[in-house]
This record gives C-alpha cells, structure tokens and sequence, in this order.
C-alpha cells in the first residue's frame, strides 16, 4: 500500500508543478537555512572534552572586592599571588596554573626563519587532567616543575616541521634563544572550543604547539600573550607587577566526584577566608568552581551571531512551514471530488489519511533534498558570516545529512496532518451529488 | 465597497485567513528585526577611523631572543630608519596599536585624583611625531608631538607621560562645552597628571564593537615608544605606491635584522585588508539578513498567491454568479484586494506586536538596541503592498470569470 500510495503522491505533485515546486522550495530553504545555522551552533556549543567535563573546574577568586567588580561575579582571571597560593595549598588531586605565552622557535637550521608558536606555561598535572595524547614520550613532573626546568611538551606539527617526525624526545629546541630539552611529543590534540582558555581567545584558536612549564616562564619573565587586567596601578617593573592584583592567569583543577568537588570548594572558600584574616580580602570570600561546560557558558563562548541567526532560522522554518499548510491545504482540498469517490468506493478515513501523510513525505523529501543541496552550499560560506576559526568547525557530516532529511520530512508531514484531517472529512455523499 | 459580504465570507474560510494573517506577522516580526540589524551593521561598518585609509599599511612584528624588555629599543629604531628610508615610503610609525586592530590598550581617566570613578574611558596609541602624518589623522587645536618629547619605556614600567594628545570626542566628554586644550588628565592612579597639548579631530579606538561601543572615539596619543616583544608599525606610502611597499617593506626589515617573526595571518596587511578583516561578520550578518529577508517576503507572496487562487477556484461559481447580476469586473478585483487587504491588516497587527516583542527578547538577550518605530512601519507597509501585489494576479484571475459560469453546475 505503501508504494502505491507512493506513487499517487507523486504523481498527484506531477499535476501541480508549480504549486508543488513551491512547497519543495519553502521546505528546501527553510530546512537548509536552519541546518547550516546549526552546524554551527553544535560546533560552538560541543563538549570539548566529554569523558572528563564534569570532573575538570575552573576557579575563581575574587580579589578585587564588591568596588571593581560586575554583579559581584569574580573576574574570569587569577592573580599570580592566588595562582601560586593555591598551587602551594595543593588541595586537588591534580591541578595547574596556566598562561598563555608567545615565544619564537629559533630553527637549528639557519636558512630557517623564527617562527612563532601558540603556547601556553601550564604544570605537569596538566597533560593528565587535559586527557592530553602523546606520539612519543610524555609530559614532565613535579620535580621539573620544582626545578624550573629548561622542558618542553611540543606538537605533532611543530616535530614535523623541525624533525620530519621523527622522536624527539631528549633532544634539544632553540625557544627565544635558550635551548629546551623535549619530553614528549603530543599527537594531535585540539579541543574545540578551547575550554581551559576562553578568556583569551573567546573559544576558538588554532591547536597548542608547545607548553612549558610555568615556573621556567616565571623565571624567564615571558609576559602572557594573553589579556592582563589591572585595577590599580601595577606599579614599576615585572617584580612589582607580578606581585600586584592585576589578573591574567588561570587555574584549573581535577576532582573525581561531587564529594571531592565540595570539599574544594570548601578549601577555595577558606583560603579567601584567611586572605580576609590576612588583610589582603577587605570582603568576605567570593569564589567559583565551574566544570567545564559551565564554564563554557559562563564565558559565553558560543557566539551571539550563532545564536541569533539559528534562531532566525528556525523561525524561517517556521515560516515555510505555515507556508506548506496553507498550499497543502489548498492542493488537497482541490481533490475533494476525487477524495469523494475514493470514500464512496470503500476507502475508510485511516486510508485517506495515509494517502495523503505520504503524499505530504514525498514532499518533505524532495524539500529535503533540496535542503541538502542548499546546506551544502550554505556550510561553504558559513566563513562569510563567521570568524574563520569558527566557520572551519562547521562542517556537513553524515549525521547532519540525515538530521536535515529527517527534519524536512518530519516538518511536512507534521505541517500536513491539518490538510489531511480536512480531506478525510470530505462528505462522499457531498461530493458525489453536485456531479 | 461593502466589507460585511468579504468578512461573513472569510468565517467560512478559517484555515486559509489564519493562515495567511499568521504568515504575514511572522513575516513581519521577522524582516523587521532583520532589517534592523542590517542597518545596525551597516551604520558599523560604515564608521570612520578618522584615518586617511588609502595608502596605509600595518605590520604586525614579534622580536625573538630579546634579552630584556628594553632590548627592543634600538631595534624598533633602527627599523623606523629603514621603513622611513624605503623607497616609496612617505612616512611610517612605531605604535602598540591601531584603529580596528583589535588589541590595545585602555585605561580610565580622571579629572584629579581623588575622583573615585573614571569620567572617561579611552585607549592609550603609544606612538612619537610622526603619528599623525602617518595615520592621516587631523590635528584640530594645539600642537603635535616634539621629537625631543618621544621617550623609549619597557610596558611593564611604564607609569605616565607628561603631554599628550586626546580626540576630540574625549574632550567633549571630559570638559562639555569646552576644550581639553592646556588642561591636565590623570591616566592612571597614583601618578602625576598629563597636560594635554594638541586634539584630534577623529581617531577610532583599536576595537569594532562590544565592550567599546560606548567609547569608540576616546583616544589619547602618548609620545612614548614602548620596547618589549611587539612592536607594530605603520606605514604610509607616496599615493600609488602601496602594492610595491607592501612587498618591499616586510623585505628591507627582514634584511636589516631577521631575529624576528611577522606571523603569517596578519603580519602585513594593507589597511583595506585590516578593515575587511576587522568587519568581515558583520558584512557576512548584514548579507546573510538580507537573503533571509528576500527569501522570506518570496515565500510568503507564493503562499498568497497559492491560496488566494485556491479560494478563486473554488468560488468561480458565485463569482459567475455576482457578475450575472451585474457585478462588474472591477467589483470582482475590488473585493478581493479588500479581502487581502482585511487579512493583511489582522496579520500586521499582530506582526507588529511579534517584531516589537522579538527586539525586546533579543535587546535581553544580545544587547541589541531598541527597534525604532519606523522599521515596523516601513514593514507594515512592505507587507501590505506585497500582499495586494500578489492577490493581483489570480483577483484578475477571478475579475475573467464570465456570467455564464453561473449557469453550470460546477
């Protein structure tokens, strides 16, 4: 019966080619519109990490009291004296302070320009707690953090380009003039968004080349690449600068379950305490612990032009569909003496019903098609509208292939079962009388 | 023309009024705040950077291997006197920023010390005398920068500036009525103030949008070249000579010291490139609203055009019926132009309300600015004329029916 009514449906669209070339059209561009808005709003809304994005939390401590802050929300940003407080207390089973920091690899080979790597200071905890993978070797441990050890963790890319991949763990790399001993080489690894630094690049960047270890940057005075926020006057130099309340570090922790996050948050919560105690805190502490995807919606990574135009979209969808209602409406009703004869010949209302759910998901399924095609061309110039750092993310996978389908399809017979209703109270006796 | 015939008419058509009223406020609601944010883009992209654009170039430049911050000094300068010298060059300019960049500096200003909270915000262009000449900037009041002014300083020590210059549009905040001219700012706290010795007619702060809308105007022009690792330079080459620059100049400062990286992304660019880049989305927002806006007002003039020649269809016989008893064509027209037009009315309505409703939703949610009335206006009347536009064809469709249709059966 299926393929009967099947064929019917498409032979009953055959007789109405523009009226039906306008539904296929309302549906085809309502659903790619909606689609290729979509695939970026999952691109900037993914779990970046989500084997472990409840058990990773970002901190934050307010240390500039209730006069320069928003809302009493504490800054997104630590610190020096907060970061290092908190790595000294070492009250989670891991944890990093971390920066991001721009420093340029000097090539052995002369021809070879400096070039410049996206790099960030973390501690060793870091590539465990990040789930971070590694091709060879692996990261350092607290004796080079202690150390402030001349160590580096560097990326697949970056091994290629200066040892055509071969293993490089041991051996030495020029950073900014100062040799660098190699203790593993990450494979690929490029969560997106980039859930441990929102802040300073608003989700979306390029893959780490290179960590160092926080303390050896300290030392070496590498400034962040990042944004650094000040209430007051840092006063004079890097000793007087560090030292001060100016912000622009992070810290992440690693809690294994609910009862291990409590029970950090209650030591956060006493070490604002104690700073109060101390003098530093003129205001009762005020702290955060996020996870992950918390984070992530604090720091609002998904982007508002996202947002806006998926639902934009989807009210053009909308749109389409009362659209689709209406000339379904009309179509059918057109046959209401054809539907006579079929209900006086026997066929019951359920029958009705069906021919015309399937006519109506033939339908759907040639607007889907087209939908497909348009998302397609609509997922090639996302880079228009998007940074393309975002626009790179949104891509046409099998699932969207079948979302969009399954979405034309659903839409229009949904948009069909009020025609369809009306043609199967069509009156036989009615119809059959004015003939 | 009588309206109780067409509305007693329309209650036996529910389905297909509702219908169309729905899409046409939903259309309404929607191409309005389109529309809106359209003209919200544009009017960004639109906006000056006081800068003379043409001829300008940027060059974006990381020193490698510094052994401190204050290294940078006689590199920065040496590279100025190879930039300055470059065939082809007018004039050209160390600075930690630009209009449209993305990335500077901003502080708060106090009119005296004690102010407990900033009159103003602005950013702070870290450039020396040839600042001006270079961006095409207009000095309006006061004088410009002295060479013998310009002082070097590592950014981490770097506490104030004795003079300095402002825009125009941070003068007007900080003395309404009056000029900034001779008068002393406090760009930070703690420290002593800085005598304001020349204005700006324009000069845009280094962000587009956001968190600097509300300041987009308010520079102040320090005479200090700042050392550390970035430097960015820009460069004014003689009218016409910008392409040869453009190749020429990354060259000469590769050849004069190559410890240094000009990242491959943004590390020369041409101004146009930089103002390309910097509105790229809201270019790519203002397009992709249009088409919306297009496509929309298509479909929904189709859906008229579908059911209002279902609804002649299926009354050609009391169409037929009417001219028999001597309606005339025009009268057949008439009313369905006024049933549209009925229609229309209900549907912007409450189209209107939706388009109002909708920027409030998105003025919570986005920080989007208050729709102005004349956008739901204009949509209204959009609207209305699209649907008299496209009831045209099947009404004349209609106004054809001959008398004699009265006398068949169907």
């Amino acid at each position: 019966m299926f393929a009967y009514y099947f064929q019917l449906g498409l032979r009953s669209l055959r007789r109405n080619p523009i009226l039906t070339a306008l539904m296929v059209m309302a549906i085809g561009f309502g659903v790619a519109a909606s689609m290729t808005t979509y695939a970026v709003f999952r691109a900037t809304s993914n779990n970046p990490i989500p084997e472990k994005s409840s058990q990773l939390f970002a901190v934050q401590i307010d240390n500039w009291g209730p006069e320069d802050t928003k809302n009493g929300e504490p800054s997104s940003s630590l610190s020096y004296t907060d970061v290092i407080g908190l790595m000294a207390a070492h009250k989670a089973r891991r944890q990093t302070a971390m920066y991001p920091v721009g420093p340029s690899v000097i090539p052995a080979d002369a021809h070879l320009l400096p070039f410049n790597v996206n790099s960030y200071a973390v501690y060793g905890d870091a590539f465990p707690m990040f789930d971070i993978p590694f091709l060879y070797g692996s990261g350092w441990g607290a004796a080079e953090d202690d150390g402030h050890a001349a160590v580096v963790v560097i990326a697949r890319a970056i091994n290629d380009k200066l040892f055509n991949g071969a293993n490089s763990v041991g051996r030495e790399i020029n950073i900014d003039g100062r040799n660098y001993r190699i203790t593993g080489v990450m494979d690929s690894w490029n969560p997106q968004p980039l859930f441990f630094d929102p802040v300073n690049t608003s989700g979306f960047d390029d893959p780490v080349d290179l960590f160092i270890p926080f303390t050896r940057a300290i030392e070496l005075k590498m400034g962040t690449a990042g944004n650094n926020n000040c209430n007051k006057n840092s006063g004079d130099g890097w000793d007087a600068w560090l030292h001060s309340e100016c912000i622009w570090a992070q810290y992440w922790v690693e809690a294994s379950s609910k009862a291990d996050a409590d029970a950090y948050l209650r030591s956060l919560q006493g070490y604002a305490a104690e700073q109060q105690r101390a003098g530093r805190f003129r205001w009762p502490p005020n702290v955060r612990l996020r996870n992950v995807q918390e984070w992530l919606e604090f720091q609002k990574v998904v982007p508002p032009e996202s947002k806006i135009s998926l639902l934009v979209a989807l009210a053009f969808l909308l749109i389409c569909l009362v659209n689709t209602v209406g000339l379904l409406l009309a179509k059918f009703m057109r046959r209401a003496a054809e539907i006579g004869v079929r209900r006086a010949l026997g066929a019951s209302r359920r029958e009705i019903y069906g021919q015309f759910l399937i006519e109506a998901g033939t339908v759907g399924l040639a607007g889907g098609l087209l939908g497909l095609l348009l998302t397609g061309l609509g997922v090639v110039g996302v880079s228009w509208v998007f940074d393309p750092k975002v626009a790179r993310l949104a891509t046409l996978d099998a699932s969207l292939v079948a979302l969009t389908l399954l979405v034309a399809v659903l839409a229009t017979v949904m948009a069909a079962f009020y025609p369809t209703w009306r043609a199967a109270q069509v009156q036989p006796a009615w119809q059959l009388k004015s003939n | 023309m009588q309206i109780q015939p067409i509305l007693a008419a329309l209650k036996r058509h529910k389905a297909g009024t509702f219908l169309i009223a729905l899409q046409i406020a939903l259309t309404l609601a929607i191409v309005c705040n389109a529309l809106f944010i359209i003209q919200q883009r544009v009017e960004r992209i639109s906006r000056s950077t006081g800068m003379i654009e043409t001829d300008l170039m940027a060059i974006q430049n990381m020193w490698v291997g510094l052994s401190d911050e204050n290294a940078s000094e006689p590199l920065i300068k040496a590279d100025l006197q190879v930039l300055r010298q470059l065939p082809g060059v007018q004039d050209a300019l160390a600075t930690n920023s630009y209009p449209l960049r993305g990335g500077g500096w901003s502080t708060g200003v106090r009119l005296n010390p004690e102010m407990k909270k900033p009159a103003a915000q602005t950013t702070q262009y870290f450039v020396d005398d040839h600042a001006l000449a270079t961006m095409g900037a207009k000095l309006i009041a006061g004088r410009n920068f002295r060479p013998d002014e310009v002082v070097a300083i590592d950014p981490k020590k770097f506490q104030f500036s004795p003079t300095v210059m402002v825009t125009k549009a941070l003068s007007d905040k900080l003395f309404p009525g009056s000029s900034a001219l001779g008068k002393q700012i406090y760009l930070s706290d703690g420290t002593p103030p800085s005598t304001v010795v020349g204005i700006v007619e324009r000069l845009q702060v280094p962000w587009k949008g956001g968190f600097a809308d509300n300041f987009e105007a308010n520079s102040t022009l320090l005479p200090v070249q700042l050392t550390g690792n970035f430097t960015t330079y820009l460069i004014r080459s003689k009218p016409g000579q910008l392409a040869s620059v453009l190749k020429a100049a990354p060259e000469a400062l590769f050849k004069a010291n190559r410890m240094r990286v000009l990242p491959s992304e943004r590390g020369v660019r041409s101004f146009a490139m930089v103002r390309q880049d910097a509105y790229k989305s809201d270019r790519g927002m203002a397009i992709l609203m249009g088409i919306i806006c297009v496509v929309l007002l298509g479909i929904t003039a189709a859906g008229i055009v579908g059911l209002t020649s279902f609804w002649v269809g299926q009354r050609r016989k009391q169409i037929g019926v009417r001219r028999a008893l001597g309606a005339t064509k025009n009268d057949i027209l008439t009313y369905f132009l006024t049933e549209n037009l009925l229609i229309g009315l209900g549907g912007v309505l409450v189209g209107a309300l939706l388009a109002m409703g909708m920027n409030l939703w998105l003025m919570k949610q986005f920080e989007m600015a208050r729709l102005s009335p004349l956008y739901v206006i204009t949509g209204v009347i959009v609207l209305l004329l699209l649907g008299q536009g496209s009831v045209l064809a099947p009404a004349m469709r209609a106004a054809r029916v001959p008398p004699v249709e009265a006398t068949r059966s169907v």
